[in-house]
């Protein structure tokens, strides 16, 4: 065992897991950090307590993964050292800041696994902050993890695959779902036949997911315009326009999400180079194809380092391990290194082809109302974002932030940040890539003031409990 | 404008289908008692009892959570000990007593 420091694995999901396993197989001591208090990550997620449902009714097609993961991972037992339910807050030179158990404590690493996972997108409309209204990710979460419907009778909305997912997860659980409102033109869906030859049993999936909501007469619409979410204190319809037709349904739950955006927090603070993907619309940690960084020692897997799905976070995740081993001259399967690359490049061509069937609506955001808020923690409406750009003639989104407080509050952008730079794109003329993207800043989430004042820090992290 | 608690006559924002039979976890929201049951986090054990879960800081507007992950922040609540929880990410304790200021004037 070598005197540096060990290898720091952030996120137990799909791809965290793989990582640390390839890092143990390879000779390392992984630590493994996840927020959650088991590990799967978001997709793989495990329920606090056993609810009577079996593998397959939480994770259906994909149960035999979920439980292929959960048992790896539990395998890794005694070789690695896992803190659950801890927050990453900061991060530089080697050293990061974690919270576990109402103390912060301080942790030299050597060698960063950056697999911190992804959120749903969202563009604000009227409506969206009103009870009832969840992401799409979130009415998933309270169904799997919690065994909870989001309403009686619930639409699901935006675009994505997640949407006709949840949507049909929803139907088999016996809740009535109203309708699905796809933000995609139905012609968009043709890139389908794209992806078949990638990646069959995905396509067919979908298909028999709308197949069989149609048959249970739930009413998918597709191309959906000025869409907006209606309710007094909680939301009790949904309306939108299809061309020049108005339509309006009454409702108790919305599921709304425009696909994925990534969790990059940690790869800014890292120092990682960023570069600006025009398929994912969003600023991406720059990587080369094993997961490396920009900074050496920093390697990026999963879908927090562009979305991509679960299979390619194991893919990336173990990749990512084995070029971290590579790095630190031990020893590495390179025939696999090559077959994992080449899965992912397979993959990669099909998420070509599904984010043209699932296109994201940037057209929305110039037609968001100037009354809606388009910051959720700090309450600012997007008249007010525009305003400021206006007055203060500001073209970078930083500087928008300094003047507007937007992407200031809690939540640090994660809900507004792809919509305030569409704005202000759309505002200022200029293509989306031209504003820039917002700095993260530690903490990267919310952290009890106290905690600093009091933790002792400590250098190294105790044994495996 | 003073408005009453919103959830009295209001059914609950989200509908168990599971554990029904589970352990029930009593907790108190706002001083009255309510029912979780074993497994809830602390935003399904509120949103089972109520239809919203804080008042926004600058508009007072009703907040019931967004992204259930720990994502956006919005479900923050504060205990009658004045310590902060984020309602989906903690799970529900025996006992807890949560204050969500939702009878508070807008």
């Amino acid at each position: 065992m070598s005197a540096r420091p060990q290898p720091l694995v952030v996120g137990a999901g799909p791809a965290g897991i793989r990582a640390a396993e390839a890092l143990v197989a390879g000779g390392l001591r992984p630590l493994v950090v996840d927020e959650a208090p088991a590990c799967g990550g978001q997709i793989y997620r495990q329920r606090l307590v056993d609810d009577g449902r079996s593998t397959k009714d939480l994770y259906g097609s994909e149960a035999g993964k979920a439980e292929r993961l959960h048992a790896a991972f539990g395998a890794l037992e005694g070789k690695i050292d896992y803190r659950p339910q801890a927050l990453l807050w900061n991060l530089r030179d080697g050293v990061a800041d974690i919270v576990v158990a109402g103390a912060t404590r301080r942790v030299a690493y050597d060698g960063l696994v950056l697999a911190t996972g992804a959120t749903d997108r969202v563009l604000p409309v009227p409506g969206w902050t009103l009870p009832g209204v969840f992401t799409l990710g979130g009415s998933q979460v309270a169904l799997k993890a919690q065994g909870c419907a989001i309403g009686s009778c619930v639409v699901f909305a935006g675009s994505g695959p997640l949407l006709y997912l949840v949507a049909w997860q929803y139907m088999k659980a016996g809740v009535e779902v109203a309708a699905v409102l796809d933000a995609a033109p139905a012609i968009a869906k043709l890139n389908l036949l794209r992806a078949l030859p990638l990646d069959p049993g995905i396509v067919l999936r979908g298909t028999r997911f709308v197949a069989e909501l149609r048959l249970r007469g739930v009413a998918i619409r597709t191309g959906i315009e000025d869409l907006r979410f209606e309710g007094e204190g909680r939301v009790s319809g949904v309306a939108w326009r299809e061309g020049s037709r108005e339509l309006r349904l009454d409702c108790d739950g919305v599921g709304y999400g425009l696909a994925l955006r990534s969790e990059t927090q940690l790869a800014d603070l890292a120092g990682c180079d960023f570069r600006f993907d025009q398929r994912d619309r969003a600023w991406l940690p720059v990587r080369d194809t094993a997961g490396r960084a920009s900074v050496p020692g920093v390697y990026l897997a999963g879908d927090g380092a562009g979305i991509a799905g679960a299979d390619a976070a194991e893919c990336a995740g173990e990749r990512a391990a084995l070029a971290l081993l590579e790095d630190r001259g031990l020893a590495f399967d390179k025939v696999r290194a090559a077959k994992l690359e080449a899965a992912l490049a397979r993959i990669g061509r099909l998420r070509d082809a599904l984010e043209a069937a699932f296109p994201f609506p940037a057209h929305w955001a110039a037609g968001i109302d100037n009354a809606t808020t388009l910051c959720r923690c700090e309450e600012i409406t997007a008249g007010t974002v525009r305003e400021a750009a206006s007055r203060f003639d500001i073209g970078e989104i930083n500087r928008l932030k300094a003047v507007s407080r937007i992407g200031m509050g809690r939540c640090q952008g994660r809900m507004c940040a792809a919509a305030s730079a569409e704005v202000l794109a759309d505002a200022t003329g200029k293509p989306i890539e031209v504003v820039g993207r917002l700095r993260a800043q530690a903490p990267v989430k919310p952290i009890p003031l106290a905690l600093q004042l009091t933790a002792e820090p400590a250098e190294l992290p105790e044994a495996a409990e | 404008m003073s408005q009453d608690r919103i959830s009295q006559d209001r059914l609950p924002l989200l509908r168990r289908i599971t554990r029904k039979g589970h352990a029930v976890v009593a907790f108190t929201l706002d001083g009255a008692p309510c029912e979780g049951r074993a497994g809830d986090t602390l935003l399904s054990a509120i949103l089972n009892s109520s239809d919203s879960l804080r008042r926004t800081e600058f508009t007072g507007e009703p907040r019931a959570g967004f992204c259930q992950m720990g994502a956006c922040q919005d479900c923050w609540v504060m205990t009658e000990a004045g310590e902060r929880l984020r309602a989906c990410t903690t799970p529900l304790q025996p006992g807890m007593c949560i204050v969500t200021m939702m009878g508070k004037a807008a």
